[in-house]
């Protein structure tokens, strides 16, 4: 048997006699793996900033919202209204897991100051939201508990509500009207940041919760709130907060044993898991389809490497006559098919490394590119190789030296 | 007799569907190592299935071949692939170069598989074409090499390996008679100057008359084992 590295040697010369042949079904792999190169990159680039963002929320969050769960995801929510102001005070003072519990009932509004005017979403909830969204006040107050009981018309806005209504004019002090209801700003948020759908949470205005209820939103069933932002007082009292909070409002709410829960909860580690399994089966159903050219690149290594095994009949036969063995013709038909694949799949990679990190440059998403996936692209175009290398070489070396030898 | 070659009652049998055809019948001789032998006959005389026995590129169907005091007639594939690399080098028809290899590479092509060490390649690759006067071509590609030259080339890739025979399957077949005439005179210097064994094939009785001597096959047999008169 003669050495790998010479075998290698022969293998290169015949794939670089055929440059354009050899290139063309290089094509196929590289194609495949730079297409499972950049699938994986965008699915985990997709995946971290996910868990990057909703982590930045705080992963010891529960939502509470009225109405059954529709199993996993899906929540049916705003057909009936069930939770109050008065479930959110009970959930804050009586569950031990729980640090802060804050209603939230609200709606968008138009807002007018002077002669500037500017739509946004207006949040009547209690002083408890601040602790709770781990939100800061950046100048004047926050309404007080004082003023939820009495529904003061009070507010604290958010820094894009500055920036579009005062221009450079400081906002405390001053009126808002609001759904043309004269409102006092008390205070202004620190600034937040987008949240993790993308949404501007600076853009918010935040009223005491009876003032959105009876002065700017009233409702027919006046009381109910939309939801219940928990916040547990670790992430690892979590699961203990859910618990605690759903007997609570059970009892609450008279919810008998074996009755559906009238309310919901959900807790932020769930959503994280959706949200991330939702782009795992993208991530994974992508590369099936990148690994499925993979094969017909593989497939096409085997087709050449047969026609090329049928043009050098002749050559085999010399090489077999000057004392090739059978494991000789077997090995450099193999290290060839090898070496298109590992030489696709080497392209393949940069290509797709390259690919990915200039889509995260051009559309600024989030990419990673895993160590994991260049070494299984690699690994698979390895694999190709020999699977499909193996009977065009297999077939060589099974040749006749004599009826090679002939051969025209 | 104790020849380099030996031949006992060899029978070679092809079988094409239920059609038995018998190349070989029983043939039996030995070759004395320095001898330049022709083995000559019209096609169909058996002459390329005993090239291609003796050349250990098949084997027999019955009979008994000893190459080297070793019996070779029962081997295997890989096992003739070994003896082929150290004991044979062999001269075609159609020269069989491999194209887009300089003629230094394809002289070098056996020591890939008989194990020469790689640094030793190049100097042995070199005097084999010295050899057969070709020094000065080395880095030429056969496209470039006229016909006699090519099979200089290949003359000299059988002879790297020193091998203690070399076999000549119609070596001038594809030659005008001039280049003809070179190659044998190529041959018979090589049998008298440095004592190789030769064993060509031919058809044309010319040819043949290089050697000095000649087997003549017939319907699978030895018609005529005759040694010639040449000064």
């Amino acid at each position: 048997m003669i050495s790998l590295w010479e075998t290698s040697r022969i293998s290169f010369r015949a794939l670089t006699a055929n440059k354009m042949r050899s290139a063309l079904t290089m094509l196929g792999i590289i194609i495949g793996v730079m297409a499972v190169i950049m699938m994986f990159a965008i699915g985990s680039g997709a995946n971290r900033e996910i868990s990057d963002r909703f982590s930045s929320m705080g992963s010891n969050m529960l939502t509470v919202r009225p109405g059954a769960s529709q199993g996993p995801g899906g929540i049916r929510s705003g057909t009936v209204n069930t939770l109050t102001v008065d479930d959110a005070r009970a959930i804050s003072e009586e569950c031990m897991a729980v640090a802060y519990a804050a209603p939230v009932y609200g709606g968008s509004a138009q807002v007018v100051y002077g002669n500037q005017n500017w739509s946004t979403s207006v949040t009547g909830t209690t002083p408890e939201y601040l602790f709770v969204q781990d939100w800061t006040v950046g100048s004047g107050i926050v309404f007080t508990e004082q003023d939820v009981r009495s529904a003061t018309k009070v507010s604290v806005i958010g820094k894009t509500i500055v920036d579009n209504l005062f221009g450079g004019e400081d906002p405390i002090g001053k009126t808002i009207r609001i759904r043309n209801v004269p409102v006092v700003v008390v205070g202004v948020l620190g600034e937040i940041g987008t949240n993790p759908m993308g949404r501007d949470q600076d853009d918010i205005i935040l009223v005491p919760v009876t003032t959105a209820q009876r002065r700017l939103f009233s409702s027919s069933r006046s009381g109910s709130v939309s939801t219940i932002m928990v916040k547990a007082r670790s992430s690892e009292l979590l699961n203990a907060a859910q618990d605690q909070v759903e007997s609570l409002l059970r009892m609450r709410h008279r919810v008998r044993k074996g009755e559906e829960d009238d309310f919901s909860v959900r807790n932020m580690a769930q959503m994280v898991e959706n949200a991330k399994a939702a782009t795992r089966t993208m991530t994974m159903l992508l590369t099936a389809v990148a690994g499925v050219s993979l094969l017909v690149g593989g497939i096409g290594i085997m087709n050449i490497m047969l026609v090329s095994v049928t043009e050098r009949t002749r050559e085999i036969g010399i090489r077999m006559a000057l004392g090739a063995k059978t494991i000789d013709i077997r090995l450099q038909f193999l290290v060839e098919a090898l070496m298109l694949s590992l030489l696709g799949g080497t392209t393949g990679i940069l290509l797709g490394v390259a690919g990915a990190l200039s889509i995260s440059r051009a559309f600024g998403w989030a990419v990673e590119v895993s160590l994991f996936s260049i070494s299984l692209a690699f690994g698979f175009s390895a694999f190709v190789g020999i699977f499909f290398g193996y009977y065009p070489a297999w077939k060589a070396s099974l040749l006749n030296p004599i009826e090679a030898l002939r051969y025209e | 007799m104790n020849g380099i070659v030996r031949v006992e009652s060899i029978t070679k049998i092809y079988s094409l569907g239920d059609v038995k055809v018998e190349a070989l019948r029983k043939v039996s001789f030995s070759v004395e190592a320095g001898e330049f032998l022709s083995i000559m006959g019209a096609s169909g005389s058996g002459k390329s299935t005993m090239m291609n026995i003796l050349g250990c590129l098949d084997t027999p169907t019955g009979g008994q071949y000893f190459l080297e005091g070793h019996n070779v007639s029962r081997l295997s594939g890989d096992e003739l692939a070994d003896i082929r690399k150290h004991k044979i080098g062999f001269v075609f028809q159609g020269f069989n170069l491999l194209p887009r290899m300089t003629a230094l590479e394809n002289v070098k092509l056996p020591m890939l598989y008989n194990g020469v060490h790689p640094s030793m390649r190049d100097r042995k690759a070199m005097d084999a074409l010295e050899m057969v006067g070709l020094g000065d071509r080395a880095n030429h590609q056969p496209q470039q090499l006229s016909g006699g030259q090519q099979q200089r080339v290949a003359i000299a890739r059988a002879l790297v390996n020193d091998a203690p025979i070399i076999l000549a399957d119609e070596p001038t077949g594809n030659l005008d008679s001039r280049t003809s005439k070179d190659i044998m005179d190529l041959f018979t210097d090589l049998n008298r100057e440095y004592g190789r064994t030769i064993i060509q094939v031919t058809h044309e009785a010319e040819m043949a008359s290089y050697g000095k001597r000649v087997i003549t096959f017939r319907d699978g047999m030895v018609l005529k084992d005759e040694r010639t008169e040449r000064p």
